[in-house]
């Protein structure tokens, strides 16, 4: 009687503090940007595979939170998918990988090139028609990024604007809902991350992704450095990694997990053993 | 015996108490946890009063400290409105149909056909409506993910609602009504109109209720077709965000006042829902004074 409540003491002591980072060999817990979450799961489940007992876990919830999280110790390891900024040096990152964003037009728009002052235009609506550019009469459907996006984050930094200037008429969440968007509206323009959408120009959804200061959008140009419009997929901690902690992220990092990447349409970095910082 | 019944009729009545304290409490806790998420935002901005922002600024930036949620109201009551008005003549019609008009066997199937629809989940009317409606409105009126396509979208969800609360309400309509109404020899469509449709009335309303507050709270639905642009819903055409999608867009990311924000809006479609049911409530009650007056 006396074991059995020990035991389920014992149990619900385990559950009460799963939800806390723990420094021990066992587990871990990685939070933060959803872009990186479903390579981060890919990563974990391999490790996990080959080393049996561990067990990872890895929750969404935006770059923000992963930076947030792994500062309080909330978790093991934040996902971040951009540069450290300079107020957050006290954490350091790990680039896993690359991703691009990439503009998108419909496919049978004439359009095929926009310079950036253009695209500024277009998204601040001094320019509402695709005639204005060389293409038909037709109103442009300007797609935007919910806000608090990392997507977004990028894209009104790259062309130094504010989400307040952005006239759009249709505001999305997801890359995917991005896509199926600009491919049912010929008059549509977007940004999604270049994998997904290069990823859904070869399964010939109605798309096409546009050339940015000359460089053209591809998962190459982006692993080259090459690509204007691209952003860092960082795992960060708070501390430098001993242990376990330090055994993921290496491994993270390795060349044994670059099919993975691949497979999510992201870009290996060229170079894998440096720190983003 | 008559006191061995009672004793289990005390355990009954104990037990079902106990369930309905745990029910009220889990709402009072929901709010209760609403409230205090939310509680920064208030905090923050009640000694100058900025927090009414929610209710008449037009413009939401929160990352730039613009709370404006009037748009987003208004679009929410507005989407709401729009589909139940269209659901609500095709669901009472069906359900006529259903109970009076249609020979046996195509009722069944009718009524599988209603079911199966309410049994479809929110996101597959989702992607039907980005993939096949949006495109369809886009190619008459640019940009096509409008108020409209959230309206039709919401409204084929509610109606197997409303047109099954009513076959079933139209249904249990005493048969003494309907054989007097005959006997007084009124032609079938003044049966159905003047004596059932009044009698049944209690359940159709809170049939469309029932849909009302589902349209108010559906989220994925509307935010895959409605282009989730904050604006006044001043055209069928033009794009707007509801509430909830809001919410859904910008929850995982928000940290800070935008989270507490966004909790808030939580807390006003809450006591939307609140209000809605109370109104229909009072719309009850002064109908049964009516029937019973008359």
């Amino acid at each position: 009687m006396v074991k059995t409540l020990i035991r389920v003491l014992l149990l619900l002591s385990v559950a009460l503090n799963l939800p806390i980072a723990q420094a021990n060999n066992k587990s871990l817990i990685l939070t933060g940007s959803s872009t990186i979450a479903p390579l981060a799961m890919e990563i974990a489940k391999r490790y996990e595979s080959q080393h049996p007992g561990v067990r990872i876990d890895v929750q969404m919830g935006g770059s923000s939170r992963g930076i947030n999280d792994a500062r309080l110790g909330l978790t093991d390891i934040g996902m971040v998918s951009r540069a450290l900024k300079p107020t957050e040096q006290d954490l350091t990152a790990f680039l896993i990988a690359m991703d691009g964003i990439g503009i998108i037009l419909h496919k049978s728009n004439e359009v095929n090139t926009l310079s950036d002052a253009q695209i500024i235009d277009i998204y601040t609506g001094k320019i509402n028609n695709w005639q204005q550019l060389g293409g038909s009469d037709l109103p442009i459907t300007v797609v935007n990024k919910a806000e608090g996006r990392s997507t977004l984050e990028l894209f009104l930094k790259h062309f130094t604007l504010k989400n307040s200037q952005i006239k759009a008429q249709v505001v999305i969440g997801e890359n995917q809902q991005g896509i199926k968007t600009v491919a049912g509206n010929p008059n549509a323009i977007g940004y999604v991350s270049i994998g997904t959408a290069e990823y859904e120009q070869t399964l010939g959804t109605a798309i096409k992704l546009l050339p940015m200061a000359g460089q053209i959008a591809t998962v190459e140009s982006v692993a080259k450095g090459y690509y204007p419009l691209s952003r860092q997929l960082n795992l960060v901690v708070n501390a430098t990694p001993t242990g376990l902690l330090r055994r993921f992220i290496d491994f993270a990092q390795s060349a044994e997990v670059r099919d993975l990447i691949d497979a999510q349409f992201f870009v290996a970095p060229l170079k894998m053993d440096s720190n983003s910082g | 015996m008559l006191s061995n019944s009672n004793r289990i009729d005390r355990r009954l009545n104990g037990l079902l108490l106990s369930m309905v304290c745990v029910t009220a409490l889990l709402l009072a806790l929901i709010v209760l946890f609403l409230l205090s998420e939310a509680w920064p935002f208030f905090a923050n901005r009640e000694p100058d009063g900025t927090w009414l922002q929610l209710f008449y600024r037009q413009n939401w930036y929160p990352l730039e400290g613009q709370f404006g949620m009037a748009p987003m109201i208004l679009s929410s009551l507005a989407v709401t409105a729009g589909a139940v008005s269209l659901a609500l003549p095709l669901g009472l019609g069906s359900a006529i149909f259903l109970q009076f008009y249609a020979p046996p066997r195509s009722a069944q199937g009718f009524r599988l056909l209603l079911n199966v629809l309410a049994g479809i989940p929110s996101v597959v009317f989702g992607l039907w409506g980005l993939t096949r409606l949006v495109p369809l409105i886009t190619s008459w009126q640019p940009p096509g993910a409008s108020l409209l396509a959230a309206i039709i979208v919401l409204a084929l969800m509610i109606l197997p609602t409303i047109a099954l609360t009513s076959a079933s309400s139209l249904a249990s309509v005493p048969k003494e009504m309907l054989t007097g109404s005959m006997a007084l020899g009124l032609r079938r469509n003044t049966q159905i109109l003047h004596v059932i449709l009044p009698a049944a009335r209690a359940g159709i309303n809170s049939g469309v209720l029932l849909a009302t507050a589902r349209a108010l709270g559906e989220t994925l639905a509307v935010l895959m077709v409605a282009g989730n642009v904050v604006q006044f819903p001043s055209g069928l055409f033009e794009p707007v965000r509801v509430l909830t999608a809001n919410i859904a867009l910008e929850m995982a990311y928000a940290m800070g006042d935008h989270r507490a924000s966004l909790f808030a809006s939580g807390l006003l479609l809450t006591l939307l829902v609140w209000l809605l049911s109370w109104f229909a409530h009072r719309v009850n009650q002064v109908n049964n004074r009516e029937i019973r007056g008359g």
